[in-house]
């Protein structure tokens, strides 16, 4: 089936999420739509699939205008979705959430079970996903889940399959498995839409790319463009992938942490046994799938959670069991993952957010009363020297881009003298010019001789800034190794195979070049704007 | 060394770390059964003898009454507590799993045991049967509540105005039964003006996103304050708005006679058996048919179940009108089929105390009804009680089932999963 949409527009209030998009996906092509977080892909595939209504433009369906007040439209024109935040229910089984919306039914209105299993069979078979019907979502790994969303939408006879960064939630090894099962769907004449921000996946993949920048399409590339390329037309300007920096200067150990475990009320273990040591100046970064322990991990190193064992200590200073406060007055500063929610007091200026863990003493209050001049002053030198670009300190926080709210909470944390650095997720939702300056301030920080320690799980940011990588599977640390680790490797380690063993895989050494690795230039005739 | 790929993943720890052991359990069956064991068997003189009469359903057996040995039988029964109680101490140690049996029976045993201490030594003898039977009859409107709030729940309304559902149900029944003079028609007008209500919540709660309790809790006062004005200007002045009618009780030929259970299940008032086919229905069709999974789809993920076409609002609208209607229906209870006049607030708290059976059950149909039984149960004991001539204050029985609520809610029955969207409106 071949989508075209032209002109489509989408407005929220007085922000334009999409103007005037055209793009057009040929049958059985795996079409990329390229561009930064916030640049309008979701929004655009959100409309193609009737969860938002155009403000103008056309969708063509084989040449025929089509209109969507609905989801289930959609799919009944043969269009399936895979959403970034899965569209399943944890407590449905995988028959339930597939035939969920369509169901086969006996007398009664009671449902076929019978049927609804054989329809997850035979997808599950054809495409060898090996997916049992009656597991319950809940108890699934993210990857199956992922492939539970793919046989939902073919059951529903798709021919259009939008995947919305579909890549963020899985390994390097079960993303490979996704780009198998692309090409499969491919072969059988599916159409893909492939909405993604990682260049890598883009290149090994797609047959189309087109980029969005702003809401517009900004243009159109064949999957040969270098990186260099990509990235530029993605953001705008030439930016520099790499992140630039010195050897690590090691000195004395700071953090050392000892056999530390987290086990839940219901029993299930969350951190198993984790020791690790990190030297004043040098950065260790944990890689790791999203939800193999590293929120937690950071939140026993910073004491919102107790630990049920282990010890910590920094600097030769006792840790273990200690506040929050205690904790921000040893110096440790803490970038939280989830900015909107931990990071920062969204109806709170930026003056305010810049100094919300020190309100309590000087310089910024005394006997309880704030020193409104003080915080001025403060936020006037901080939003220079992190090149915030916002009306003035006195701007709600929550107005800002992603980006820049990042550099505000950064500041915070930066403005004190420290003695360890935790970072969650530094560059999350974050612009690419805004990461390169991200990642610069912490190696600065670094070379201040802070220890530092990175949670990332984006394996490009923890080849970039890791002097060291830790890496995190179901709650335990597969290893440290060092940064020069090849990424299969590190890929192989994330499912959880030993250091000895991934590196003993002939695989391991095979997978996808990395960012920071040479790319060999291809042709740079490839990207026409 | 390919064989440690699997053994491989535990290289990064040593010893597993367990979970503290939780003694909630055990700690509380223990204390129980001390308190009951003792405390009952030794203030009984040596010779004292609890009469208790059971129906067995059948004509030549007819009511026999048994003389348990006080004493005697109040240890046996603090002894199969005790037992219950040390096998839950030795599953807790190894890290095992309680199951709800457990305290269960200890519960039973320690409920029996009290009772035979209460009539112990006294000349009027302990009617099991009607205890059971009129528990089940106080339950119904309990039954019904907690199974509105199921549907409602499940759907991700939460419904706090099943007080309002039951009070309109019992008044739209009972004047409509009166002027008629005829119950049937009355029952029917129990679940239309329930519905009504219902249709208030959603419009608030779906439609205009409202905090669903605060609607809840006013629609509460406002069926409250409109009944009870109804009341005193108008139904109480004129007889035939307030002529009694009465639903027939039914003896099911075969079942009744089954022995101890024909009785208790089988010689109730039409509004019994309704329930019955409603609870069935309910616990069915709620989990294995289309209506019921996409009911609770919309309580679990609504954006899920709006990408796969189904109708949010317009699910959790109807469904809510549903769960409106079984909770007016539980509200002729109380009029048509106790065979009385409306009264003013007559439902007496009973639509909170639904929703506290239904969360105790664990937003299942099926354990909301063993909830709800419970506190029926308790609500009938001083009935019961007051009978034989046991003076034990009433409110003590009627606070007792609550107190368990609250442990058990508190977490000592162990973890329990309310419908993950439930209270937030769908905004699409």
């Amino acid at each position: 089936m071949r989508l075209e949409l032209c002109g489509v527009t989408k407005r929220f209030g007085a922000f334009v999420a999409n103007d005037a998009v055209s793009v057009t996906v040929e049958p059985g092509e795996i079409h990329a739509l390229l561009g930064e977080n916030g640049a309008g892909k979701s929004t655009l595939m959100n409309v193609l699939f009737g969860l938002y209504r155009a403000d103008g433009g056309e969708i063509r369906l084989d040449g025929k205008p089509v209109q969507f007040a609905g989801p289930g439209e959609a799919m009944a024109a043969g269009i399936g979705m895979v959403h970034q935040h899965f569209m399943l229910i944890p407590v449905f089984t995988v028959a339930e959430n597939v035939v969920m919306g369509h169901e086969p039914v006996k007398a009664a209105g009671l449902i076929d079970l019978a049927a609804a299993r054989r329809r997850v069979k035979e997808i599950s078979d054809r495409f060898g996903f090996d997916v049992d019907p009656d597991a319950l979502v809940d108890d699934l790994p993210v990857g199956a889940q992922q492939r539970v969303e793919i046989i939902k939408a073919l059951s529903r006879k798709a021919e259009i399959l939008i995947l919305d960064e579909p890549t963020a939630v899985l390994t390097p090894q079960e993303t490979d498995e996704l780009m198998a099962i692309m090409r499969q769907l491919k072969q059988s004449g599916t159409s893909i839409v492939f909405i993604t921000h990682k260049l890598r996946e883009v290149q090994e993949v797609a047959d189309k790319i087109t980029v969005i920048r702003h809401g517009k399409v900004v243009g159109q590339a064949l999957p040969t463009a270098s990186q260099a390329e990509l990235a530029e037309l993605m953001v705008g300007h030439a930016v520099g992938l790499k992140v630039d920096k010195s050897p690590a200067q090691a000195a004395d150990l700071a953090l050392e942490v000892e056999g530390v475990s987290l086990v839940d009320q219901s029993g299930l273990t969350l951190l198993d046994n984790i020791s690790f040591q990190v030297a004043k100046g040098e950065i260790l970064a944990v890689a790791g799938v999203q939800g193999n322990g590293q929120t937690e991990l950071t939140q026993i190193l910073i004491g919102l959670r107790p630990t049920t064992a282990g010890r910590i200590s920094l600097g030769g200073r006792d840790l273990t069991g200690a506040s929050v406060h205690q904790i921000l007055d040893a110096g440790v500063g803490f970038v939280p993952e989830d900015r909107s929610k931990d990071g920062m007091v969204a109806s709170f200026n930026i003056g305010e957010n810049l100094v919300l863990d020190q309100v309590d003493h000087d310089p910024f209050s005394q006997r309880g009363a704030l020193k409104i001049g003080a915080i001025a002053d403060n936020a006037r030198t901080q939003i220079g020297a992190f090149d915030v670009r916002a009306p003035g300190p006195e701007a709600t926080i929550g107005t800002l881009s992603g980006g820049n709210q990042q550099k505000v909470v950064l500041a915070r944390e930066l403005s004190r003298e420290l003695r360890l650095l935790i970072a969650s997720q530094p560059t999350r939702g974050v612009d690419v010019g805004s990461i390169e300056f991200i990642h610069e301030r912490i190696v600065a920080e670094r070379d201040k001789g802070t220890p530092v320690v990175i949670v990332s799980t984006e394996l490009d940011e923890v080849v970039a800034l890791a002097d060291r990588i830790a890496v995190m599977y179901r709650g335990r640390f597969v290893g440290v190794v060092p940064a020069d680790t090849p990424r299969g490797v590190l890929g192989l380690m994330m499912a959880g195979v030993p250091y000895a063993e991934a590196v003993a895989q002939p695989a391991a050494g095979e997978t996808t070049p990395g960012g920071s690795a040479s790319q060999p230039a291809a042709g740079g005739d490839g990207a026409t704007t | 060394m390919s064989a440690t790929a699997i053994t491989g993943l535990s290289l990064g720890g040593g010893a597993k770390t367990s979970a503290p052991i939780s003694w909630k359990v055990p700690i509380a069956l223990t204390a129980l059964t001390l308190l009951v064991g003792v405390g009952f068997s030794v203030g009984v003189g040596p010779g004292e003898v609890s009469h208790v009469t059971i129906e067995t359903g059948n004509s030549w057996s007819g009511r026999p009454t048994f003389d348990l040995p006080t004493r005697a039988s109040v240890i046996v029964l603090a002894l199969v507590a005790a037992l219950a109680a040390g096998y839950s101490w030795w599953r807790a140690s190894r890290r095992l799993k309680i199951g709800r049996w457990v305290p269960a029976v200890a519960g039973a045993a320690l409920v029996v045991a009290f009772l035979l201490w209460a009539v112990g030594g006294r000349e009027q003898s302990l009617q099991a049967t009607s205890l059971l039977s009129g528990a089940l009859f106080l339950s119904v409107p309990l039954i019904f509540g907690a199974l509105s709030g199921c549907i409602c729940e499940h759907v991700g309304v939460i419904n706090v105005s099943i007080e309002g559902q039951l009070l309109a149900g019992a008044c739209l029944a009972a004047v409509v039964g009166s002027i008629t003079g005829n119950p049937w028609i009355g029952l029917i007008c129990a679940p239309i003006a329930g519905a009504l209500v219902g249709c208030l919540l959603a419009l608030f709660a779906v439609r205009y996103w409202v905090d669903h309790i605060i609607v809840g809790v006013v629609l509460n006062v406002l069926v409250t304050g409109l009944t009870s004005y109804l009341f005193s200007t108008v139904l109480e002045r004129h007889a035939v708005f307030a002529t009694r009618v009465q639903l027939p009780r039914w003896e099911i030929p075969l079942l009744r006679d089954i022995p101890v259970l024909g009785p208790v299940l089988f010689r109730q008032n039409v509004l019994t058996y309704i329930m019955f086919v409603v609870v069935v229905v309910l616990q069915i069709f709620l989990f294995k048919s289309r209506w019921g999974l996409r009911l609770r789809a919309c309580g679990e993920h609504p954006k899920a179940a709006d990408t796969v076409g189904i109708k949010v609002n317009r699910t959790r609208v109807l469904n809510t009108i549903l769960g409106g209607a079984v909770a007016g229906l539980g509200g002729a209870y109380f009029t048509v089929a106790a065979g009385l006049a409306f009264g003013k607030e007559m439902s007496a708290g009973r639509g909170y105390i639904a929703l506290a059976a239904m969360i105790l059950g664990g937003w299942k149909p099926k354990g909301a009804i063993l909830a709800a039984l419970l506190f029926g149960f308790a609500d009938n004991l001083q009935n019961a009680l007051g009978v034989v001539g046991v003076e034990i204050p009433s409110q003590f029985m009627l606070m007792a089932p609550y107190l368990v609520t609250i442990f058990a809610v508190a977490g000592v029955v162990g973890r329990m999963r309310p419908p993950a969207a439930e209270g937030q409106a769908y905004k699409g």
